[in-house]
């Protein structure tokens, strides 16, 4: 592993709070998942994203301090992860979103040398499942009933203004935001056309969008799903087992 | 450390066949996960060991089963060491290891013939005869397959039915 004097600290804590915060939202949907393979799904999902988000914080300092001893404000992941789970049309455009952007950021990593390069070569063959996985609900729900279809619609929609965030410079991490942004758009657009959704209207960035998660500015819901994932560390310090 | 001594060769045998904690048919060494031992000093070793996915929760109960092994074996200090370069890929897995997980009813993944990335083309999700790498039933061995879930009960496999003898099985899915 990288020595830690090279480790660009914004940048490790960035990808991995966006990895763990997500992680524990897809874990939110263990027990309440409409099928049980989509529970398991979801399940193994959020198991990838764990796994990435032990490899960078452990980068960062101890990971088990900065999962649960951090308070909202120091936390760095986008908010867009933090969005609760909604409806499971919600859901999914939360993770064709995510899954699309992480997708194209760790295949240009792995293709660098830099200190992600090593995690990044295997954790885009794991983010190819989980764009896959989203790209098939998309298409099975925006293509499918008209209640599902108007569903999805709306959960797209109301995301849209999360994900100008994303493409934002991040101290430390060498990827050309604009290329990424043009390409995710691209694969997104194409997506949502053929699962006959139409592309949200309104800003992604700006004065009147979200996404100030990088800079420790989070959205209301968040600070309820850390009280849980952090209240059994803080109760029991030390414990283990 | 360019060649490893016989001493460092004897407790690679002996860490790699460590079975695995999910699937314990086939041994580290088959999986292709444990990659090198080295001697660290008197009595002292260091142990390179791969995930196959970065959060697969069995890299904890192999490190403890290898460091047992090993100290068993008189090694008083074992450090396991997680690389993740180069990434492991289901081609590491040996043909003896794929005849294994065959025999306990597990489909193996198939050669991957492109290097690189993951291909983001929704793939056909049954296979039939007549093709020329089908997933074939572990059971019966009809290449007659489909997929119903691209994830399953570990990281690694995905769940497919057998169209011929009904049975559903876990396909090791290429990485």
């Amino acid at each position: 592993m990288t020595t830690p004097t090279t480790v660009p600290l914004t940048a490790a804590l960035a990808l991995g709070d966006d990895a763990l915060v997500l992680s524990h939202r897809l874990g939110e949907w263990a027990g309440h998942a409409p099928v049980l393979e989509e529970e398991v799904a979801l399940a193994n999902i959020a198991l990838d994203l764990l796994g990435q988000a032990r490899v960078l914080l452990s980068m960062a300092g101890d990971e088990d301090e900065l999962a649960y001893l951090r308070e909202e404000r120091a936390f760095r992941n986008l908010q867009l992860v933090e969005q609760p789970n909604g409806d499971f049309a919600h859901t999914i455009a939360r993770q064709l979103y995510f899954s699309t952007y992480q997708h194209l950021l760790y295949a240009e990593l792995a293709a660098g040398e830099g200190p992600f390069a090593p995690l990044a070569a295997k954790a885009v063959k794991e983010t190819a499942y989980h764009r896959d996985h989203a790209e098939q609900w998309t298409l099975r729900l925006g293509d499918g009933t008209e209640a599902a279809h108007e569903r999805m619609q709306r959960a797209c929609a109301a995301l849209w203004r999360f994900t100008g965030e994303m493409f934002r410079p991040v101290e430390g991490l060498d990827v050309d935001g604009e290329r990424m942004e043009s390409a995710w758009l691209a694969s997104v657009g194409e997506v949502l056309g053929r699962a006959t959704l139409t592309v949200p209207e309104g800003p992604r960035s700006g004065a009147w969008t979200a996404g100030a998660g990088r800079q420790g500015l989070h959205t209301e819901p968040f600070g309820r799903m850390l009280a849980e994932m952090q209240h059994l560390h803080r109760s029991h310090p030390g414990a283990s087992w | 450390m360019v060649t490893a001594t016989a001493l460092e060769a004897e407790l690679l045998e002996l860490a790699g066949s460590v079975p695995d904690p999910e699937l314990p048919v086939i041994t580290l060494r088959e999986l292709g996960v444990v990659r090198a031992v080295h001697i660290r000093g008197a009595d002292s070793v260091e142990v390179e060991l791969t995930p196959t996915y970065t959060g697969c929760p069995a890299v904890e109960a192999m490190s403890l089963d290898i460091e047992r092994v090993l100290h068993d074996h008189g090694v008083r200090e074992v450090t396991v060491r997680r690389v993740l370069t180069p990434a492991w890929s289901t081609d590491d897995i040996s043909a003896e290891g794929r005849r294994k997980l065959r025999e306990f009813g597990i489909a193996p993944p198939r050669e991957r013939h492109a290097s690189g990335p993951v291909s983001l083309e929704l793939g056909p999700t049954r296979t039939t005869d007549g093709e020329p790498d089908p997933v074939r039933c572990p059971h019966c061995g009809s290449a007659d397959t489909e997929l119903l879930s691209r994830f399953s009960s570990t990281a690694c496999k995905a769940l497919r039915r057998c169209l011929s003898c009904r049975e559903p099985f876990d396909h090791f899915k290429e990485l």
